[in-house]
């Protein structure tokens, strides 16, 4: 009960602080639309939207949760306010728990505004929305996670920034997004393979379109590793690093 | 616990030296102070790499006490204090807070501890009365009681009309109020203030030394780090010097200070009588003095046992001279550290920030 309520706290002063911003609300919604308006607008075959939208939720989720939780965390380690949190009676796991839950929403809300906009353009019957949901969820839990490993590894908000783009810039590339990934040169596919991304932007299309060829069972179990082994390695890089 | 009246005195005599009068304040301070040990430390050490940044100290903090850290930049002192709090984990050695395990049960000990850190850490964007409500709930403080507090701190603290109003807004002083409020929001039974009046205007630090004071008095223990040695002098029941991560010394500040004296001294200070003749008089009655005039209407009488003061008192009145005061002098306790450490007041005065991690 106790910890509970400094989650929720936490949370919930997160959610007020950073994510609730008029810029950050404008960047959440901005950014998915911009997406979607682009690979629209560039396509020189008429476009089948819906066959876009997993790929375009897929990036949305990633770069907005992983912008916010690397700039946040890092700032709030700046200021030295993240140490009252070290220093509070909430287990580390738990804190962590509560410092990325504002991101994972943050995440889950970016994904389907491209949704919203794509429904006034085509018919989105026949969409698995339980496995939609489940996929989105699980992009949202290994990027903020990945934020967080970033986070972790990095001192200055501006090196967040860059360090998270050595992440996300490959994964959109190697993910099968622009280019499906049997079209990469050979020796790039493992690297393909080994993209939380990858898994993500699959199970989306099994749900949206039922065009995934990998199976559904091995991206939930990926994407379900990736999370648990970042948080794993964040929460013990923290440890390490933080508590010193 | 009366409410001590040596922290409202801040004029202190030109030399430095503590008076009589001030001495009498500060014993009344030892109230409340029980023999409990609430933070005890044993050989405790921490090492980055080869390097040991403390070096297997043991002490132990009375309940009830204001405890003092003092030592230079780089000493130890704010790894001890990241330590005792679970911001940093030892080498070795054993920390006990209020009874538990101050490693393994870190987490149940932070629930009864405070922390005010040696800079203002608080949220910007949020107001001091959100500020503060949030702190409360990190204890798990319900909704009513929180919000409650947050008030009566609020007020407390003279930031009422601030309340409202953003940290970022706030000047030094008031986040460094702030900040305080905030480390005792949930009430805890250690406080651990690190460094609290570095760096703000005098009247916030002299506000900031009465609160620390008050709260003592109503039985909060005080651990104290400050590179201010009046401050510690001023402010502690006993005071522990770290150097180069080892504890050279601790002891309560008078025992510090009668064991740094190497001879007894009281100055008198006459209305009228006095006169050249008299220091001869003074040393013709009491032979195992030396007598020194300071002024015409000073005079300065040193032994090296204790001096009584009433045989000089008749003295004194046998040839028709008014005393209108009588001061024991002691050395401060800066002269202590330098005579413990070795170390220049002024490397200990230096601007912080070398030693810190």
């Amino acid at each position: 009960m106790r910890t509970g309520l400094a989650f929720w706290s936490i949370l919930k002063k997160d959610m007020r602080n950073y994510y609730l911003k008029p810029p950050n609300i404008s960047w959440g919604i901005i950014f998915p639309i911009s997406w979607s308006l682009m690979f629209i607008m560039r396509s020189a075959t008429p476009v089948d939207v819906r066959e876009l939208l997993p790929g375009v939720m897929a990036l949305s989720v990633l770069f907005g949760t992983t912008s916010m939780l690397a700039v946040t965390i890092t700032f709030e380690r700046k200021s030295r306010s993240f140490e009252r949190l070290l220093l509070a009676p909430i287990s580390l796991n738990r804190l962590m728990l509560a410092k990325t839950t504002g991101a994972i929403l943050f995440g889950l809300v970016n994904a389907f505004i491209p949704v919203l906009v794509v429904s006034f353009l085509v018919d989105l019957s026949g969409v698995n929305w339980v496995l939609t949901v489940v996929g989105v969820l699980l992009i949202a839990v290994t990027s903020t996670f990945l934020g967080l490993f970033i986070a972790v590894s990095v001192r200055e908000v501006f090196e967040a920034q860059t360090f998270s783009n050595f992440f996300r810039f490959p994964m959109i590339f190697l993910c099968g997004l622009f280019i499906p990934i049997d079209h990469l040169p050979f020796f790039m596919q493992p690297f393909s393979y080994l993209l939380p991304l990858t898994y993500g932007v699959d199970l989306l299309r099994f749900a949206i379109n039922k065009t995934g060829y990998l199976r559904l069972g091995l991206s939930l179990i990926v994407l379900l590793g990736y999370s648990i082994g970042l948080f794993t390695i964040s929460v013990h890089n923290i440890r390490k690093k933080w508590i010193y | 616990m009366g409410e001590p009246k040596c922290v409202y005195q801040e004029s202190r005599p030109k030399d430095g030296k503590c008076s009589t009068k001030l001495i009498k304040r500060c014993q009344g301070r030892e109230k409340g102070v029980t023999n409990l040990p609430i933070i005890e430390v044993k050989d405790l050490r921490k090492k980055f790499g080869d390097f040991e940044a403390v070096r297997g100290i043991s002490f132990s903090v009375k309940k009830g006490e204001i405890f003092g850290f003092l030592g230079p930049n780089g000493a130890g002192k704010t790894t001890t204090i990241n330590m005792l709090t679970g911001l940093a984990l030892p080498t070795a050695g054993e920390i006990i807070i209020a009874g538990q395990d101050g490693i393994k049960d870190i987490k149940r000990v932070q629930q009864l501890i405070g922390i005010v850190p040696d800079e203002s850490n608080l949220y910007d964007e949020m107001n001091g009365y959100d500020n503060l409500v949030f702190c409360a709930s990190l204890y798990g403080m319900k909704k009513a009681r929180r919000e409650k507090r947050a008030r009566e701190l609020l007020k407390q603290f003279a930031l009422d009309d601030a309340g409202n109003k953003p940290f970022k807004a706030y000047s030094k002083g008031m986040k460094r109020k702030l900040t305080i409020a905030a480390g005792i929001i949930h009430e805890p039974e250690i406080l651990f203030l690190d460094e609290p009046t570095t760096g703000i205007d005098v009247e916030s630090a002299r506000q900031i030394r009465r609160l620390i004071t008050e709260l003592n008095a109503k039985g909060t223990t005080i651990f104290l780090t400050t590179h201010y040695i009046e401050e510690a002098e001023r402010l502690c029941h006993r005071i522990g010097f770290i150097t180069s991560g080892e504890i050279v010394k601790v002891s309560s500040v008078r025992a510090l200070m009668n064991e740094a004296q190497q001879e007894k001294t009281v100055e008198f200070a006459i209305e009228r009588g006095g006169g050249p003749e008299l220091g001869t008089a003074l040393l013709q009655q009491f032979s195992h003095i030396t007598v020194k005039q300071m002024s015409p209407d000073s005079i300065r009488i040193s032994a090296a046992e204790e001096i009584q003061l009433m045989p000089f008192m008749r003295f004194f009145d046998e040839c028709g001279i008014v005393v209108r005061e009588a001061k024991i002098l002691r050395p401060s306790l800066e002269e202590v550290f330098v005579k413990l450490t070795g170390i220049e007041i002024s490397k200990l005065k230096e601007e912080k920030g070398g030693g810190k991690k």
